[in-house]
């Protein structure tokens, strides 16, 4: 009886030591979030300080007064020291305010919210074609460990890591566009299905799905599946890569010598015994990937000209457009930073070791 | 090699400081000249450095330069083995140039980045304590930042050119050498020969410069060397996009963008370029995974 207790006691010590566990990671977690906000939107603020481009002349325009320049010039906090300049930044992107976007005279906020979906769309996409066919081949080439199907997916990650993604985008194109005609070019929709979607989510492949204009979800699939593979392939090779290291790690453990004496066949052993031991750092190694998807996707939306973030950041920079540049820098930024901190977070609260420390 | 400078060389109780260095490097050479990875990787960025070096001979005096609209255009040819682009300047002499563009870029992004990485990691490692709290915490700040958006943004501000693409790829680049030196100078600074240093007398900056800084560096290099790919390659892209070196300069990646409008009917426009970046990527990934299989077998 007094056995039960204890063992009773134990475990609810247990389960309260793991609540304060998760409740003090998710602290540091937010803790390091805003630490690094702090930091870059501190790198932010020195980029537009180091433009030629006078902020006061943008407001008022250069035909305004001298008084209503110095007026201008007051209001903008320009009369005060840096941190003061840096304070009065901050609090204004908290509150969503990334200033006017001179190339479309909208706020660029509204402008990112518009833009944010395609990107979404296409680094989503591209993060599952990437998990797909990386995952098992980085499995296969770690249960092949030195043989010919190892070298192949080694060389074939090796050539994601050397190819510039703007050039592959050019090829693909060239090839599959133009010479072979399997998918469509550029653009999101071919011209004759702009503007005859309803826009909800953002994401044409769900919202033509909502209303069910198949010939448009197909359309869009066609326009979607090449660019979305390239960046696709960049994943696949990182993901491949990391996959392959934590398996050989795994198969090199007792437990699955014992399992296989046991008379497991080997791919059991391989995918019931050792795969879902490194299911949690995947899930790191997956976030992080995501994450520079959702920047290298600069690049390959200019070449398929994919009305995302990228090419909003890129037609930007080449009007001068500092606030729709910097707005841009800021969202690609927070949530490049947040889906990292994040997928450090899931790993130390998914990994029994980890937490018992 | 003689059978008597070999055994000199690889003795395992050198009786000099200069035996010990030499047969080092003879190790080191010789484990990479029969690596195959790091040999076809070495042969590579040898190629380009050698392409950079004698640009103005290989190209038999094609000038990179030379406009010729009547030949704008011309498919591969005996005239001109790689066409000419779309102002007619032959592309064979253009991506000749283009490697000495690349090779300064590499080259100097390696002496900013290094630098900064081993002051800060070592500074960080053995100091400790507060010093070590607060650099590591800009370290990581900085490791969190998407590094092609931050380059494209500086590169923005500075306005475009070589030097102010350097500089923004440097400022995104240096965090995991900081990250490498401190993890290195921790475990070193344990070591005896360290506590020896320092019951001599020697000041921090000493133990710092001559006996620690020298034993990160090979981690550093390797570490170089694997990155060199991505430093090309945000290199590429930023010329891609207009801000990198400046027309007319031959820049691979402003040459494939230059090629983007005829990619269909002039193929070989920004092929090409596209290549040479594709291949000196693809030979700094060899050579990085085979010095690291050299200085590190524990982590492959």
């Amino acid at each position: 009886m007094s056995a039960d207790r204890s063992v009773g006691a134990i475990a609810q010590h247990h389960r309260g030591r793991l609540a304060a566990t998760i409740v003090r990671r998710t602290a540091s977690f937010i803790a390091s979030l805003a630490v690094t906000f702090v930091g870059l939107t501190a790198v932010t603020f020195f980029i537009s300080k180091l433009t030629r481009i006078d902020p006061v002349l943008a407001v008022v325009g250069d035909k305004a007064t001298q008084a209503a320049y110095d007026k201008a010039y007051q209001a903008l906090g320009l009369d005060q020291s840096v941190f003061v300049q840096y304070g009065i930044y901050l609090k204004r992107l908290v509150s969503g305010d990334f200033g006017m976007s001179v190339l479309t005279s909208q706020p660029v906020l509204s402008d990112l919210l518009r833009v944010f979906p395609a990107t979404f769309e296409l680094a989503t996409f591209a993060t599952i074609i990437g998990v797909l066919v990386g995952v098992p081949a980085g499995v296969l080439a770690a249960a092949r460990k030195g043989r010919w199907p190892d070298h192949v997916i080694r060389v074939v990650g090796l050539f994601g890591y050397s190819v510039p993604v703007f050039w592959l985008g050019l090829v693909g194109l060239f090839v599959f566009y133009g010479k072979l005609g399997w998918v469509s070019g550029t653009g999101r929709l071919d011209v004759f299905f702009d503007d005859v979607v309803t826009l909800r989510t953002g994401i044409i492949l769900i919202d033509a799905a909502i209303d069910q204009q198949w010939d448009i979800v197909a359309n869009a699939f066609s326009h979607l599946i090449l660019p979305a593979s390239i960046l696709g392939y960049y994943s696949l090779a990182y993901i491949a890569r990391m996959t392959r290291s934590f398996m050989i790690d795994q198969l090199s453990q007792e437990y699955v010598t014992a399992a296989r004496i046991k008379g497991s066949s080997f791919w059991r052993a391989v995918w019931r015994h050792a795969f879902p031991n490194i299911l949690v750092p995947l899930i790191t190694v997956i976030g992080l990937s995501y994450a520079s998807l959702l920047e290298g996707a600069v690049l390959t939306e200019t070449v398929f000209a994919w009305p995302g973030l990228g090419l909003y950041i890129t037609r930007a920079l080449f009007n001068s457009d500092m606030n729709a540049v910097l707005g841009g820098t800021i969202v690609v930024g927070t949530v490049f930073i947040g889906i990292n901190l994040l997928s450090d977070l899931l790993y130390k609260l998914f990994d029994p070791r980890l937490r018992a420390r | 090699m003689s059978t008597a400078l070999g055994q000199w060389l690889m003795s395992e109780a050198p009786t000099s400081r200069r035996q010990a260095i030499l047969g080092n490097t003879y190790r080191g050479v010789r484990s990479i000249v029969t690596n195959p990875t790091a040999f076809v990787g070495l042969m590579i960025v040898a190629l380009l450095v050698l392409s950079a070096v004698f640009a103005p001979w290989l190209s038999l005096g094609k000038s990179p330069l030379d406009q010729d609209l009547a030949g704008r255009l011309a498919a591969p040819s005996a005239a001109h083995w790689f066409g000419t682009d779309e102002l007619g300047r032959d592309i064979f002499s253009r991506t000749l140039y283009g490697a000495r563009v690349t090779l300064t870029i590499v080259f100097l992004v390696s002496v900013v980045v290094a630098p900064i990485g081993l002051i800060v990691g070592t500074l960080a490692g053995y100091l400790g304590g507060w010093v070590d709290v607060v650099l590591m915490r800009i370290t990581d700040i900085f490791l969190a930042f998407p590094r092609l958006i931050l380059a494209l943004a500086f590169a923005a501000a500075l306005g475009p050119g070589i030097e102010n693409a350097v500089i923004a790829i440097s400022l995104t680049a240096w965090p995991p050498y900081a990250r490498i030196a401190r993890s290195e100078t921790m475990a070193i600074a344990r070591s005896d020969f360290i506590q020896a240093v320092v019951l001599q007398g020697a000041s921090t900056r000493r133990i710092l410069f001559r006996h620690i800084v020298p034993l990160c560096l090979s981690s550093v290099i390797v570490r170089l060397t694997l990155d060199m790919a991505g430093i090309i390659l945000t290199a590429a892209g930023l010329g891609f996009l207009g801000l990198g070196a400046q027309p007319p300069t031959a820049e691979w990646g402003a040459m494939v963008s230059s090629g983007r409008d005829v990619i269909l009917d002039q193929w070989w426009v920004a092929t090409i370029p596209g290549m040479a970046i594709f291949i000196v990527s693809l030979g700094f990934n060899l050579l990085g995974d085979g010095l690291r299989d050299v200085f590190d077998p524990k982590s492959t």
